[in-house]
């Protein structure tokens, strides 16, 4: 739908040849224990500063708030009682019987019996509903097909890697934060404070200071053949990395197995080819609206419109040239 | 486990996949109750009840794994005509002495001749009909467990009690097995040992023992804390479980005796080897047949000498010096102001850690500081404190909780002055001996006869390798001289073999660290026997001889583990058996003869005296053969089961600073309406020592907090994220306020019993990077008779909104609520500053004195601080 | 570095090679380029095991220059399958806090604050108070004559993180001193 992204996929797209297999994150948020492992392998890994003033957020159990230039990855907590918990499985129930792209043909027979989008022959009485439930999600930068981010920055700062993912690069970076008002998630940030060691030595030197920053699905790690931080140290893989096709296709069979259990409430978010990002490289397997966890329900990227205004400065051009030339020639007669 | 071992709950979810269902019983709904089937919400301390109904229920309605019982329990054994049972005595077992408040546990005994009972061969009743046998008295011990007294009891409703007994029946059996997982939820209880008990007798009756996929997981929360027990800093016992001497054993052959009899049955009959092989290679040549292998040398023990007995005697300044190796005790302890103040009784202190930890600060900034009780000007205490070196900056060996020894290399060498504690205790004891070299005292003999040569490296690192070829041990004579014990079966009782520890003899065979065998585990079968070793002989699974039918057939396909070969004549399978090798299944056993060559070919439980998992603990327990339930010290509610309130054994300390409430035994117990519970949460470490100086740690949650139900904040008037002061007998501390449903009144009887949820990480000091109040502090030295381990899961206290007075106010506060609980005379009645106070509930003084139990102790204290042991009821 | 020409220039690069919207190939710097891992230029990497609970996880700690550069979960566990919780993947941070003390420190009685003190003099001063403590405590029988020989003059407690090796010395050594007072975290 963008003219930005090719149909062989973002890097294809970005020169680097066909040769690279897409990769991502599935976050099965079903199976997280919320122990914010990934946001400490991030940290380490990655350097980043602490966020906030130490103290309780007010929050559940989250003491970070949010992703942004410090915090990379980020774990929701949030607490809900039976009410909301029917109205999740209802509108997950609703979600998949409008055929929601999370329930497609069965891509691989690797897990569960029944063959998906035949739902018919299992028992779907769900099981009672819980009186309470307690979500957690790890949430990151999408690396959106269509990166607003990416699309927006003045200066070459941001790129398209080979494995598809969207890297902003801090030499390059001039932090004039074009790329946070760009980004449909609230994700990218300018780091302009931040420090790794909260009270004794506030000089100490922080990385990306005064530049954009945000997840680089270890960039520096993938170029070795080593997987992000985050999925390599979540005790239950609710964060997986690997090839977006095989994710994507194990992700919507979870959500085929999890229905099948009765938990309706399951469904995709980013798995969408056709949403308005074209889809992302991070796909999350949720348990209710994504509002819930603080996600945009319908993201759009601001470089939606942008192949029809380049139409419409086409047309405008040409028609300029035109006139440009008629009365040139006819100058000339 | 998802809370405090996430990356061992991996596989929980992973079974959980495979249609595994997951129960999670506890008072707070936690990270692990998120992923679980369901979530059973329970008063603290009443475990007892819960897992008494799943054993009502299962004998009952006959669902217990009857082979495996009949086989290998001691269901069918006889008990001692002169046993008498709680539900006959009004809670008490028989052989009670008032007076020192403690068991005789001889009417506990099997019943027949003494010396068929020495041979491990009492009376049985097969047809386990006999009113004597054990499955009747377990059946008619917990016939009043019912589901209706578990409601009454834990605040469990019947249909959550059918699911959980349910759950656990129709998963046990040949095809199916249920495991437990427990951790200090259990252990800090006061008769914590017997709630472990309670679900060992469960497990038992279900066949799940000694069984994959069965088991009773005990998760324990620090690197090596069941090597710490195996090669033990307890005062109780020596390497390999062997029992420090008591007072008035002063023959060897009688002290290992008592261990365990050459004529009795197992492993247990060779008590008298392991020891030798200790001492032996604790004093070298120096021990000898002639003088008991220098058993003389070991002081001996007059009753307990736990840390916290230690803590009383610091008060008392019976205690010059104090080492603390990567502890943290101002924090971490019970009752931390009573620690604090046991610390600036030292004459001096070595504390060795890696950071500025708040048991070597407490003199310059500790909560009696900052009150003004204590100023460092009135401290005597002098404080060394060395830097340690951290895990990456020295090799050695941590045993993780399914007694898997683990090697560490060493990756850097520590900084400054930092170093290992081998090479600090090897250093040490170079030093004292070298200062002692010319003494001719008698009591410095044990000191310079010790073995003390380790190899050291060019930095004064003694080879910490050469320190676990000790604890494997070594041949001294003959032909394999020099050469590693290879197994504790090769250990000689002629001083021709060392050994430190005998349960970790094949650690180091062949002259190998077995301890660092790293076969990836995708290259090995799920057993993984070729990553580390575990003790004993590198078995995964101990008694797994009961894996097996009693004619040595799996149970079933899908649960084999280990097998009788026939035609190899030996026992096989996928773990290494445990069992003789070659004893056959229908191998009668020779009484004649002790030990191994006793066991029967179905004497699955090998460490046993009669071969058989106890369902009757007829010795090992202080307070009772079977658990049973009583209320915790400081319980509200009237125990619905016995008029004796709470654990007759338990051991508690005179000191006006370590009162309790009375609870539901006197008016005042109304003070203090709620419960607390104290948990360990997954981003900090116990005491805070290894998080709470790490950023990436301390910003994750940064503050001390108290987790409470609505209903709860709404009677009491508390504030989302606002902040409460919580005020027990012992102390008051402030914490913010998570108002939660993760937190549920409990209706038990007619009382609504609100709990309140305390992580205990934090500690006043101002060198870490995040500090606050300790929940430690609330909790009093009322420990179990069996562990001497603390209750820190269930005490009382009152809840007020607001943050803590500071200054001397704040102990004004606890005191204000003490006199008005009747537990120190009210000085001023009329100016009561409690008078009133928010959330302190009413003043109850409708529970008549008829209904304290009999010799109930007064909580009021004697006025004078006494090392005296107060036990009661 | 190689010389950049102007072949090199990002607009050149955009217009010459496949990335011509210049979100790709055509803009990488230099130094992205170049990028590998921080532990590529490591020492060397030590396998070893979490210092922080029971579950034994594996680790491989990362090292340069005689600093730990990063500590990561070790595949090969069978235990930990290279997952580490956030307690043991700040591992690192344990190690390189900024608050992680290295130099003895001592307080002389009432005093109000720390002072330094050489290790050698505080070891020693340490096995002198040691001695003195032991015998001023000590306890050769009890009052019915009954040996004892002990002292209950010096007390300890620790570590369930420190190795088996290390609990083992200190048994020893407490022991043969007749130290009965000798504690864990186990007992908590």
């Amino acid at each position: 739908m963008s003219l930005l992204a090719g149909p062989e996929g973002p890097a294809a797209s970005t020169g680097w040849g066909h040769d690279h297999e897409r990769k991502g994150f599935f976050t099965d948020t079903s199976i997280c224990i919320g122990c914010k492992a990934c946001e400490v392998a991030c940290k380490e890994w990655n350097r980043n500063p602490i966020d906030g003033n130490l103290e309780i957020l007010g929050s559940s159990y989250d003491n970070t708030g949010e992703l942004g230039a410090n915090t990379w990855r980020h774990v929701a907590f949030i607490e809900q009682g039976q009410e909301r918990i029917e109205e999740a499985k209802e509108s997950g129930r609703k979600l998949v019987s409008l055929g929601m792209p999370g329930i497609g043909p069965k891509s691989s027979g690797r897990r569960g019996a029944t063959p998906a989008g035949d739902l018919s022959s299992t028992d779907r009485t769900p099981p009672d509903t819980p009186e309470f439930r307690w979500l957690m999600s790890s949430d990151v930068c999408k690396h959106c097909t269509n990166a607003g981010c990416l699309d927006v920055c003045p200066t070459g700062a941001i790129f398209r890697s080979e494995f598809g993912s969207v890297v902003v690069q801090e030499d390059v970076c001039n932090g004039c934060g074009t790329c946070v008002s760009a980004c449909p998630f609230g994700v990218i940030e300018r780091r302009d404070d931040g420090t790794i060691s909260p009270f004794a030595h506030r000089g100490d030197t922080v990385d990306r200071m005064g530049t954009a920053s945000k997840c680089t699905l270890c960039y520096d790690k993938m170029v070795d053949g080593e997987q992000p931080a985050c999925s390599a140290t979540c005790p239950t893989q609710s964060i997986k990395f690997g090839d977006h096709p095989d994710l994507t296709a194990e992700a919507r069979q979870r959500v085929t197995d999890l229905h099948e259990r009765g938990m309706t409430e399951a469904r995709l978010y980013g798995a969408n080819p056709k949403d308005g990002v074209g889809g992302t490289g991070s796909v999350f397997l949720l348990l209710d609206e994504p509002e819930v966890y603080g996600l945009p329900p319908d993201p759009q990227v601001p470089t939606k419109s942008l192949p029809a205004t380049y139409a419409r400065v086409g047309v405008a051009a040409a028609g300029m040239i035109a006139v440009a030339a008629l009365s040139f020639l006819g100058g000339r007669r | 486990m998802a809370e405090a071992h996430p990356v061992a709950f991996q596989w929980v979810i992973e079974a959980k996949k495979r249609g595994a269902r997951v129960i999670h019983v506890d008072p707070r709904f936690t990270r692990t109750s998120a992923n679980a089937d369901r979530h059973i919400p329970i008063r603290s301390g009443t475990d007892i009840v819960l897992l008494g109904g799943v054993i009502r229920h299962v004998l009952e309605n006959e669902l217990y794994f009857k082979e495996y019982v009949q086989a290998y329990t001691n269901a069918s054994t006889l008990i001692s005509e002169e046993y008498g049972d709680p539900e006959d005595l009004d809670g008490l077992f028989s052989g009670y002495d008032p007076e020192t408040s403690t068991y005789d546990n001889s009417t506990w005994a099997y019943a027949g001749d003494e010396e068929s009972l020495a041979r491990g061969l009492p009376e049985r009743d097969e047809t386990l009909q006999h009113p004597r046998s054990v499955l009747q008295i377990l059946k008619r011990h917990y016939a009043r467990y019912t589901p209706q007294m578990v409601q009454d009891t834990c605040g469990i409703d019947p249909e959550d009690f059918e699911y959980l007994a349910t759950s656990i029946a129709e998963a046990s059996g040949r095809e199916k097995t249920t495991m437990f997982a427990y951790a200090l939820g259990w252990t800090q209880h006061q008769g914590g040992a017997q709630m472990i008990r309670t679900s060992g007798i469960l497990q038992l009756l279900m066949g799940n023992m000694g069984r994959p996929g069965g088991g009773i997981m005990a998760l324990r929360g620090h690197a090596t804390i069941q090597g710490s027990t195996d090669i033990p800093t307890l005062y109780h016992i020596l390497p390999g479980y062997l029992p420090m001497p008591k007072v008035g054993q002063d023959d060897f052959a009688e002290f290992t005796r008592a261990i365990g009899k050459k004529e009795q049955k197992g492993f247990w009959a060779n008590a008298d080897i392991y020891t030798i092989n200790l001492l032996k290679a604790w004093w070298g040549e120096n021990a000898t047949a002639e003088n008991d292998w220098g058993y003389h040398h070991l002081p001996k023990l007059t009753g307990a000498h736990g840390t916290y007995q230690t803590t009383m005697r610091m008060l008392e300044d019976g205690v010059d010096g104090y080492f603390l190796f990567g502890q943290n005790p101002a924090v971490g302890s019970a009752n931390g102001r009573l620690q604090r103040l046991g610390m600036s009784h030292l004459q001096w202190m070595v504390v060795r850690d890696f950071y500025m930890i708040e048991s070597a600060t407490w003199w310059r900034d500790g909560p009696e500081i900052e009150s003004g009780e204590l100023t460092p000007e009135q401290i005597a205490t002098e404080m060394f404190f060395l830097p340690a070196a951290n895990h990456t900056e020295k090799a050695g060996s941590f045993t993780q909780t399914q007694r898997m020894v683990q090697w560490r290399d060493q990756a850097v060498e520590p900084p400054g002055d930092a170093k290992s504690d081998l090479e600090f205790m090897y250093d040490l004891g170079v030093r004292i001996r070298e200062k002692l070299k010319d003494s001719t005292d008698p009591r410095d003999r044990a000191i310079l006869d010790l073995t003390w040569d380790y190899p050291v490296n060019e930095h004064g690192e003694p080879d910490a390798e050469s320190v676990l070829a000790e604890i494997n041990g070594r041949h001294l004579e003959g032909e394999k001289a020099g050469q590693p014990l290879k197994a504790f079966g090769e250990m000689k009782d002629d001083g021709s073999t060392i050994g430190g520890c005998w349960i970790y003899a094949g650690v180091y065979a062949d002259g190998i660290n077995q301890a660092r065998r790293r076969t990836p585990g995708q290259d090995q079968d799920e057993t993984a026997a070729d990553w580390g070793w575990a003790w004993p002989a590198n078995r995964r699974i101990l008694y797994n001889r009961a894996s097996a039918d009693p004619q040595g057939r799996p149970w079933s396909e899908k649960k084999k583990l280990v097998w009788w070969d026939e035609e190899a004549g030996r026992w096989t399978g996928n773990d290494v058996p445990d069992f003789p090798l070659t004893k056959r299944p229908d191998d009668p056993g020779d009484p004649r003869q002790g030990g191994a060559a006793a066991l029967s070919g179905t004497d699955a439980f090998i460490m046993q005296g009669d071969g058989r998992g106890w369902l009757f603990a007829p010795t090992g327990m202080v307070d009772g053969p079977m658990p049973t339930h009583y209320e915790s010290p400081e319980s509200n509610i009237r125990n619905p089961l016995y008029l004796q309130q709470s654990n007759p054994t338990r051991v508690t300390f005179r000191d006006e600073d370590n009162l309790s409430s009375p609870g539901a035994m006197g008016p005042g117990g109304e003070v203090y309406p709620y419960v607390f519970t104290t948990y360990r949460i997954t981003e900090h470490h116990t005491a805070g020592g290894m998080s709470r100086f790490l950023p990436y740690l301390s910003e994750l949650q940064p503050e001390m907090y108290c987790e409470v139900s609505p209903e709860l904040a709404a009677e009491v008037g508390l504030e989302p994220y606002g902040w409460a002061t919580i005020i027990s007998a012992r102390s008051a501390i402030e914490a913010k306020v998570l108002i939660t449903e993760r937190m549920t009144p409990l209706q038990v009887g007619d009382r609504t019993v609100h709990q309140i949820g305390l992580p205990f990480h934090w500690g006043q000091g101002t060198e870490a990077i995040i500090s606050g109040d300790g929940a430690n502090d609330l909790i009093g030295m009322n420990l179990d008779a069996n562990t001497q381990i603390q209750n820190s899961k269930n005490n009382s206290c009152t809840l007020i909104p607001g943050r803590r007075p500071r200054g001397p106010e704040r102990g004004e506060l606890v005191e204000a609520y003490r006199r008005r609980a009747g537990l120190i005379p009210s000085e001023h009645p009329e100016v009561d500053g409690a008078e009133g106070a928010p959330g302190a509930g009413p003043a109850d003084t409708s529970v008549p004195h008829a209904v304290r139990g009999p010799e109930e102790a007064s909580a009021v204290p004697s006025g004078e601080r006494s090392m005296k042991e107060m036990k009661n009821r | 570095m190689a010389r950049t020409t102007f072949l090199d220039w990002p607009v050149i690069r955009q217009l010459r090679g496949a990335d011509p919207t210049g979100r790709g190939t055509a803009v990488t710097s230099a130094k992205t380029r170049s990028t590998t891992p921080r532990t590529a230029d490591a020492d060397g990497v030590t396998d070893s095991i979490c210092p922080y609970c029971a579950v034994g996880c594996g680790q491989r700690v990362f090292h340069k220059d005689g600093k730990v550069i990063q500590i990561e979960g070790n595949p090969d566990s069978p235990v930990s399958r290279g997952r580490l919780c956030p307690k043991g993947a700040a591992s690192e941070q344990l190690a390189n806090s900024y608050l992680r003390q290295t130099k003895v420190r001592y307080r002389r009685p009432y005093a109000t604050e720390w002072e330094d003190l050489e290790l050698e003099t505080a070891m020693d001063m340490i096995a002198d108070r040691f001695i003195a403590s032991r015998r001023k405590h000590w306890e050769d029988e009890d009052e019915h004559g009954r040996p004892l020989k002990r002292t209950m003059g010096i007390a300890s407690l620790g570590g369930a993180t420190i190795d088996n090796e290390e609990n083992y010395l200190i048994k020893k050594f407490f022991t043969a001193a007749g130290a009965i007072q000798m504690e864990n975290q186990a007992r908590i």
